[in-house]
């Protein structure tokens, strides 16, 4: 009913939508994309897009495909403790492809939830620090003046403060605010706000100083002169010009809050052990890096390391694609 | 570029050996922590005890039994026609590290320095009335009133000179709020078996052997390098790699690692500190709990089924690796009062405990916050993770808070905790001491730790009675009353004991000591 | 120039005093100061007696103007953990930060521009491949980890380094350094590389993408056109017009080194500025953490302060007061 209202009208000077009777035809024309080639052409890409997807579908089908529920508490048998991979348990016929941690628990499992929460956090810090850095950063790279000093003076307040550092004061304050009854149920919300404040002014930086070479550029100038708006200026002509660099930072910043998370797990300041992300189970996993249970550090941090490297290696090869100047 | 840099690093590294030999007598000592001062009365903590009694010393202290000994004083007593007046004897011939003699006035000033006012040694000593020297090798404590076990406090109130204090102005312990440095915070005049060489807070400190000690034996370490390595993987490592002697804090679950190491033995020993649970009492509903009428836990059937759905051994087996002597009293073997019936526990009965919970009208559960540290005792957080396991197969669902000790500690002490993991250590070796302040209703001076606001006045009574009660017969037949009642109503739930482990380089041996305050003199070598 | 640098000046006067309210405000909220400076033992009327004889039951605003005037004077009080002036401990313990620090953003800097040069100029070569995914792997590692793995294989199985601390140490004046003797430059090895793992990858990853770039550009192949040699265009033309974003990265990166040697000096045990903070965080040792962050805050600005002026000499194009013809 509401289709024909949504529809936006074709803007001029655009290309006429994709015909309702070919169904396919925005596939075909994906399909025959250059980005597409690009992306055919690059064994490493195509081997990093398969495994980042299966990584991220592994984790949102965990609830469904885990052999163990790692997160009910009942469920678990204490006893079944520290089972080498690929064996069965001592004390119950339970069977461990990549064995068990020190509580019991299937690693194989608690992995595949561990990347929710770890995917979870770091998508959503990263968006946060995107959307947040990005928009203060074209505002004062554009504007200037006092606008531009005051934004990238708190951004340099904030860069005066290690990530960590800040998560440790929101994790404070947090404590302070939230009822204890509810902290823990908070808690990974608190660490996707201090993951994600922590890294915003990253992207202000890099936005602003893109966006001030870019304002010089004749064609804004022009675009100025034609009084064209400010916000349809930096949506038209900047911020295309600046998602290269952002889409560079934001892969690694994707990979880096995931190990971001994983830094704070190793201070003691994370998701509760009994929900843990994989950052959590790569430190309960290093207690025993001496002692001889190599599979429950092993395994997490394969995970961990395999997905922030097809991240990074998708977002390198987004960032060639994406560059008009590179092609 | 990994390999580029590794094999830089080889090229550079390839030409010596890292580890270099030292002579027998030195030993380089690995804590997790470094003593926090070195002002014997600043903190009563027990990292800086364990290092400042190489340096000072007691009037007594503990052998690795956890019996009393003689150390400055030769005997104690209390007065024969006064109750209320504890007379010490001194060692003749002592000398403090500046060559000044110790005396009786040394004695006095420093029992009066531990319990001034800016003292954290204060609370062992706030029965005490008065000090007096009665000749330059006698003391006399005059107390409040009878205090029988008054000098099971002493272990670790340490003597200081009263002429060098004076000198250099520290006769009173440091103020914080004052901003001021204070000499005896980084320098020493103690009569201990050990002189302070130099101290870099946090990374070393080197101490020589004091020749004109005392002891007839003299130690066979003759220098401690002490190396506080807060990180216990590297801590580990640098035992592994050859870089330190001794290891004091040792993770249980590379024991077996160090124990199968060429090189490396491992010595453990039970610690005189109880692992415990500790619930919230009282008619109000808890703040964390989907019952919104009543409190679960001060129902006694909810805290059966709690005790009976807890697996001791499977704790003591998989999260301990064995290190842990579980027990069902909150009061370690080493403390007067322990009997083995109090330390007997029920064995596991889910079915049972399942019943228990339905009669108490929670057939279903019912759920809870579980606050844990988790820097504080021996893999304290996986033990209430295990807790949480073994309680959710029940149908009671815990969610685990976990926090540094710092964050935790008041929660406990503000009574904003349900449930909460306490450890619990004894040093005065009496059961009074864990009753004033885990089962002794909330009121001033006593149960500071009751943080769960268990209330029994009767018990409360009985409590105060102790510490007055010269009797130590009938004293002791209150405590096991007491203890009988706390047990049966399960006021606690106790886990385990906590064993120590220390590791060193096969050639040495140093004792497990129950108040985990080993003194290097104890080292002997192999030859 | 000058009134630019004095405006500037004033500014980071201003960004010092907020950082003071925010390190003042929040630490009022982490923990119990005096429950992480007495034992579990210690009864509560002690507690209170000690908490008023601090100065933590005044009201916030006298504490907080208390803490601007002593900080003022470079006056943070007595550490609630040690009982020492903060200031000497800080003091202390920078020069083992700053030669951390400095060793890494080093092996950080040459490698990462070497590398990174390397890899743009032979994009399709094995080799910038394999650099490539190694640096991915490099940074797709949680910092405590690469720590704990190096001190595994060089301390544990190898033995060729420390495992932790700075070796021996020679005093110059009040500056404590291990650079002179043997076992302090052995054990400088393993957490400066460490330290430099990321930086070196984010160095490498920037002077590759920009100069990737640059090389795309009209007046590289008016240059090529031109005659000039490869070389001449490759350092004369192309790495000279990759420095500007390289030198703001690194700028702002050598700030976050220190800030990242937390984690690293936590894990080797390096006696500097980080693992204070840390053992401080852990105890709620609030006039060290204050100091701390005021420090870190100081080292920032004055980066920053650097940064711009070096942008002001390097692209005259970037008049800051050239803003308002933006408007």
């Amino acid at each position: 009913m509401s289709s024909q209202d949504m529809t936006p009208a074709p803007a001029p000077g655009t290309p006429a939508p994709v015909a309702p009777p070919r169904p396919t035809g925005r596939l075909r024309r994906m399909l025959d994309s250059d980005i597409f080639y690009s992306w055919k052409r690059s064994p490493v890409t195509v081997i990093a897009t398969f495994t980042a997807l299966f990584l991220i579908l592994m984790a949102l089908m965990a609830p469904l495909i885990a052999p163990h529920d790692p997160f009910n508490p009942a469920s678990l048998n204490l006893m079944d403790g520290f089972t080498p991979p690929a064996s069965a348990s001592a004390f119950s016929d339970n069977w461990f492809l990549m064995g068990a941690d020190n509580q019991g628990r299937d690693v194989l499992s608690t992995i595949m939830y561990g990347s929710r929460v770890s995917l979870f956090v770091g998508f959503m810090a990263t968006l946060f620090a995107v959307v947040m850095g990005m928009g203060l950063g074209l505002a004062a790279g554009y504007n200037g003046g006092m606008i531009d000093a005051v934004i990238m003076r708190v951004a340099d307040i904030q860069l005066s403060f290690p990530a960590i550092l800040i998560a440790l004061l929101i994790f404070g304050v947090a404590r302070g605010v939230i009822p204890a009854n509810q902290q823990e149920s908070m808690a990974i919300w608190v660490l996707i706000l201090a993951i994600g404040l922590s890294n915003w002014a990253q992207f202000a930086r890099t936005v602003r100083g893109a966006t001030m070479v870019e304002r010089e550029k004749d064609y804004v100038a022009a675009a100025r002169i034609m009084g064209v708006h400010p916000v349809l200026i930096l949506l038209r002509h900047i911020l295309p010009n600046v998602l290269g660099p952002v889409l560079v930072i934001g892969t690694i910043g994707l990979a880096l809050a995931i190990i971001e998370e994983a830094t704070l797990s190793f201070l003691g300041v994370g998701v509760p052990p009994t929900q843990p992300s994989l950052g959590t189970l790569i430190r309960i996993g290093q207690q025993y890096l001496f002692s001889g249970e190599w599979w429950i550090l092993f395994f997490p941090a394969m995970t961990l390391i395999l997905l922030a490297l097809s991240v990074n290696l998708l977002g390198d090869w987004l960032r060639d694609a994406l560059n008009p100047k590179l092609r | 570029m990994k390999t580029v840099i590794a094999g830089l690093g080889a090229a550079l590294l390839s030409t010596t050996m890292l580890v270099t030999s030292v002579s027998a007598e030195t030993i380089r000592w690995a804590r997790g922590s470094d003593a926090l001062t070195l002002d014997p009365h600043s903190q009563n903590q027990g990292v800086t005890h364990n290092f400042a009694h190489h340096i000072y010393e007691t009037l007594v202290d503990r052998d690795v039994e956890g019996t009393l000994q003689p150390r400055l004083a030769l005997s104690w007593e209390i007065k024969a026609d006064d109750p209320t007046v504890w007379v010490f004897k001194l060692r003749e011939g002592v000398t403090f590290h500046d060559g000044a003699a110790f005396t009786a006035e040394d004695v006095v000033f420093s029992l009066d320095r531990a319990r001034s006012e800016k003292s954290n040694m204060r609370q062992l000593h706030v029965d005490v009335d008065s000090v007096t020297a009665v000749d330059d090798l006698t003391v006399e404590v005059k107390m409040k009133g009878p205090s029988p076990l008054y000098v099971n406090n002493l272990t670790n109130t340490f003597m200081m000179d009263k002429t060098w204090s004076e000198t250099n102005n520290v006769v009173e312990v440091q103020d914080y709020a004052a901003g001021e440095d204070n000499y005896a915070v980084r320098n020493t005049n103690g009569t201990g078996p050990y002189k302070l060489v130099s101290r870099e807070v946090d990374v070393r400190s080197v101490m020589a052997v004091n020749d004109d000690h005392w002891a007839e034996n003299k130690p066979a370490v003759t220098e401690i390098i002490y190396l506080p390595i807060s990180d216990a993987a590297t801590r580990v490592a640098a035992l592994l790699s050859g870089e330190v002697d001794i290891v004091q804090d040792v993770p249980v679950q590379d024991i077996e690692r160090l124990t199968g190491t060429d090189g490396i033995k491992v010595e453990t020993g039970p610690e005189n500190r109880v692992i415990y649970f500790g619930y919230k009492f009282g008619d109000a509903p808890l703040k964390t709990s989907n019952v919104t009428e009543g409190n679960p836990f001060n129902n006694p059937l909810v805290r059966e089924a709690m005790e009976l759905a807890v697996d001791r051994d499977a704790i003591k087996q998989v999260v301990m690796r064995g290190q842990s002597v579980p027990t069902g009293v909150a009061n370690p073997p080493f403390v007067a009062g322990w009997t083995p019936e109090l330390d007997a526990y029920p064995a596991v009965d889910l079915d049972r405990a399942r019943e228990l919970l339905a009669e108490a009208g929670y057939p279903d559960g019912f759920t809870v916050t579980l606050d844990t540290p988790n820097n504080r005792y021996v893999n304290d957080e996986a033990i209430s993770q295990a807790v949480v396991g073994m309680l959710g197969r029940i149908g009671i669902q815990v969610t685990l808070a976990s926090r540094p000790v710092a964050q935790h500690s008041p929660l406990v002490t503000s009574n904003e905790t349900d449930f909460y993991l306490l450890g619990w250590g004894v040093p005065t070796f009496d059961s009074a001491y864990v009753f004033n302040d885990l089962v002794h209703t909330k009121d001033g001076s006593y149960g500071a730790y009751n943080g769960g606001l268990y209330s029994n006045p009767e018990l409360d009574e009985k409590i105060r009675s102790l510490g007055t009660e010269t009797d130590l017969a009938k004293r002791d037949a209150t405590v096991a009353e007491i203890w009988q009642v706390v047990k049966e109503d399960r006021v606690l739930l106790p886990i385990h004991n906590q064993v120590l482990a220390y590791a060193m380089a096969d050639r040495i041996t140093l004792p497990v000591h129950p108040e985990n305050q080993p003194l290097l003199t104890s080292v002997t070598f192999a030859d | 120039m000058l009134a630019f640098i004095i405006r500037r000046l004033a500014q980071s006067v201003l960004v010092m005093l907020f950082v003071a309210l925010i390190a003042f405000v929040i630490f009022r909220y982490v923990g119990d100061p005096i429950a992480s400076m007495v034992g579990v033992e210690t009864r509560l009327e002690d507690q209170e007696i000690m908490r008023d004889r601090l100065g933590l039951n005044d009201p916030a605003v006298i504490q907080f103007l208390r803490f601007v005037g002593n900080a003022m004077q470079g006056e943070f009080g007595i550490s609630y953990r040690l009982q020492q002036p903060v200031t000497e401990l800080i003091l202390s313990r920078l020069p083992a930060t700053i030669e951390l620090a400095f060793a890494s953003a080093m092996i950080a800097l040459v490698f990462g521009v070497v590398l990174g040069v390397f890899t743009a100029l032979k994009p399709k070569s094995l080799l910038s491949g394999a650099v490539m995914s190694a640096s991915l792997i490099g940074v797709s590692l949680p910092t405590f980890l690469i720590g704990i793995g190096l001190i595994y294989i060089f301390s544990v199985e190898l033995g060729w380094l420390p495992s932790f601390g700075r070796g021996e140490v020679v005093d110059l004046g009040w500056w404590r350094t291990g650079l002179l003797t043997e076992t302090g430059l052995k054990s400088l090895i393993l957490p400066a590389i460490t330290l430099s793992l990321f930086q070196l990858t984010l160095i490498m990853r920037l002077v590759r993408a920009e100069m990737l770039e640059v090389l795309r550009t009209e007046y590289i192949r008016f240059a090529r056109a031109r005659g000039l040699t490869q070389r001449a265009i490759n350092f004369g033309h192309a790495l000279k017009n990759t420095l500007v974003p390289v030198i703001t990265i690194t700028g702002l990166q050598l700030g976050s080194v220190i800030a990242f040697a937390i984690v690293t000096e936590t894990v080797f045990q390096w006696p500097g500025v980080g693992s204070l903070f840390i053992t401080s965080v852990q105890v709620v040792d609030v006039p060290v953490m204050a100091a701390y962050l005021m420090f870190i805050a100081l080292v920032f600005v004055l980066i920053n302060l650097v940064v711009d002026i070096l942008y002001f000499v390097v692209d005259p194009r970037l008049r800051v007061d050239g803003g308002s013809s933006g408007k």
